[in-house]
């Protein structure tokens, strides 16, 4: 297994919104990719946007920006 | 074959689309159930067609659009999960079956129901239509088109009255979708449903509606959604709330495509070719002795859609005989309209309906003005 980074994960209400996201970060040039949502957060299934730490003012602004409501920022072992 | 039921379905698709649906099978796992590329690709396709479907239809957002199998699908969830017993409801005799019979439903269960009638063209009243409303009065649920003579309601005109009494408004868009341009936050409908497989060009099997922000609709159907699955409820979440279940992913690819097609070519240039070609076929009939044309065709905003009879001729045999004798492909019989058949008297003779598409051309147009002809034993010079 790969070994394991502290990340920001940012679970949606919907797979749109996950879509959504993926559309609007890769837009904006801002890195990251769509995970399985880690059983750590929920075991309900989903896709999370999963970034680098260092990304958290970039993701918000993003999702501020398109309008993406995100059920929770989280940061997690992934 | 001339193909002249495209009411019923288009038989030619664009070329894109057939790729885009053939491309599909290479590429797409499931939606929304897992990140693997394939899964991703599946949701990052139906995203796509979602975002093109609201800026067709001017949704606030992509969230607003639902996917489903067909109009009739879209419909059942608007109209089941809309109304309670002690509502009202108005509706026309313009409507298909689709509309009609999960009303009839509701009124089973205590939703009363007022349909207005037509005049001889076969045109409602809106006079009549807001005399009908009631305190309780809970909607307005009409088609934007009929599809048996074409004739059209006037949407924005209806929203006023929906606006006015504060009733919701929900259209049926089957034969007008991609033909007429839509814009649901201008004309203030709270439910939009449409179909993929006629004017909007793609697959059978896709079809969808819009759902306007704050309009709650009770789900037809809870299953699997890829999210939150130890909630023994279904989410509440737009676009997930209404859509249940694996997507018709192959076929939204291609409704996705189709999307591009009419934004590319432009839903004007494909309405006014087939209005041309629409009144073409009338003009060419109109004055047959023996033929007799139902609707209104003293505008051509309408459905491009002509149909009629030939003396008492059963519309069953002219046109299987257009079809056997000329390869052109109608419809006869009751259309799925029983009211708006009954409406104009056709319910024993039914009606042949020929509707164009913009790839039909004027030469077939030309070729069935001639059969016509020939059919009612007139001069075909």
């Amino acid at each position: 297994m790969r070994k394991k980074e502290l990340k920001l994960v940012v679970t949606f209400h919907t797979t749109a919104d996950a879509m959504a996201m993926e559309k609007a970060c890769r837009g904006k040039e801002v890195p990251g990719r769509l995970i399985p949502v880690p059983r750590s957060i929920s075991a309900g299934c989903g896709l999370a946007w999963c970034a680098p730490l260092t990304e958290r003012d970039a993701l918000l602004e993003v999702m501020e920006e398109q309008g993406i409501s995100q059920e929770g920022l989280h940061e997690c072992m992934v | 074959m001339i193909y002249m039921d495209n009411a019923a379905t288009t038989l030619q698709k664009p070329e894109k689309v057939k790729q885009a649906v053939m491309e599909a099978f290479d590429l797409m796992g499931n939606a929304g159930r897992g990140a693997s590329e394939a899964a991703l690709n599946a949701s990052r396709i139906i995203y796509g067609t979602r975002e093109k479907l609201a800026r067709f239809f001017h949704a606030e957002s992509p969230n607003r659009i639902v996917f489903t199998a067909n109009s009739t699908e879209s419909l059942n969830i608007a109209i089941k999960g809309l109304f309670q017993t002690g509502d009202h409801v108005i509706t026309t005799v313009l409507e298909h079956n689709s509309v009609l019979r999960p009303l009839y439903e509701c009124r089973e269960s205590g939703v009363e129901l007022t349909i207005l009638g037509c005049d001889v063209s076969g045109n409602i009243s809106l006079e009549e239509m807001e005399s009908a409303v009631r305190p309780e009065t809970k909607a307005i649920v009409c088609t934007h088109a009929s599809n048996l003579t074409g004739n059209m309601i006037d949407l924005r005109a209806v929203s006023r009255i929906a606006k006015r009494h504060e009733l919701l408004f929900v259209v049926d868009a089957s034969q007008t979708a991609g033909v007429y341009p839509i814009d649901v936050q201008e004309l203030g409908i709270d439910v939009l449903c449409f179909t993929g497989h006629k004017s909007m060009l793609g697959p059978q099997g896709t079809g969808g509606m819009y759902v306007r922000t704050g309009v709650a609709v009770r789900p037809l159907l809870s299953g699997g959604s890829g999210v939150d699955t130890y909630n023994p409820r279904h989410p509440s979440e737009m676009p997930t709330a209404l859509e249940a279940g694996t997507l018709n992913g192959h076929g939204i690819a291609g409704l996705g495509a189709a999307l591009d097609y009419l934004e590319e070519t432009g839903i004007s240039v494909i309405r006014e070719k087939e209005l041309l070609l629409m009144r073409r076929f009338y003009d060419g009939i109109s004055c047959i002795p023996g033929v007799k044309i139902y609707g209104d065709f003293s505008t051509d905003r309408r459905a491009p859609i002509v149909s009629f009879n030939i003396s008492d001729y059963d519309s069953s045999e002219v046109s299987d005989e257009l079809d056997m004798e000329y390869g052109i492909v109608t419809r006869p019989g009751a259309h799925c309209a029983p009211l708006m058949h009954q409406a104009l008297g056709t319910v024993e003779q039914g009606a042949v309906r020929f509707s164009f598409s913009h790839y039909n051309t004027e030469e077939e147009v030309d070729t069935a003005i001639r059969a016509v002809k020939e059919l009612t034993g007139g001069n075909t010079t």
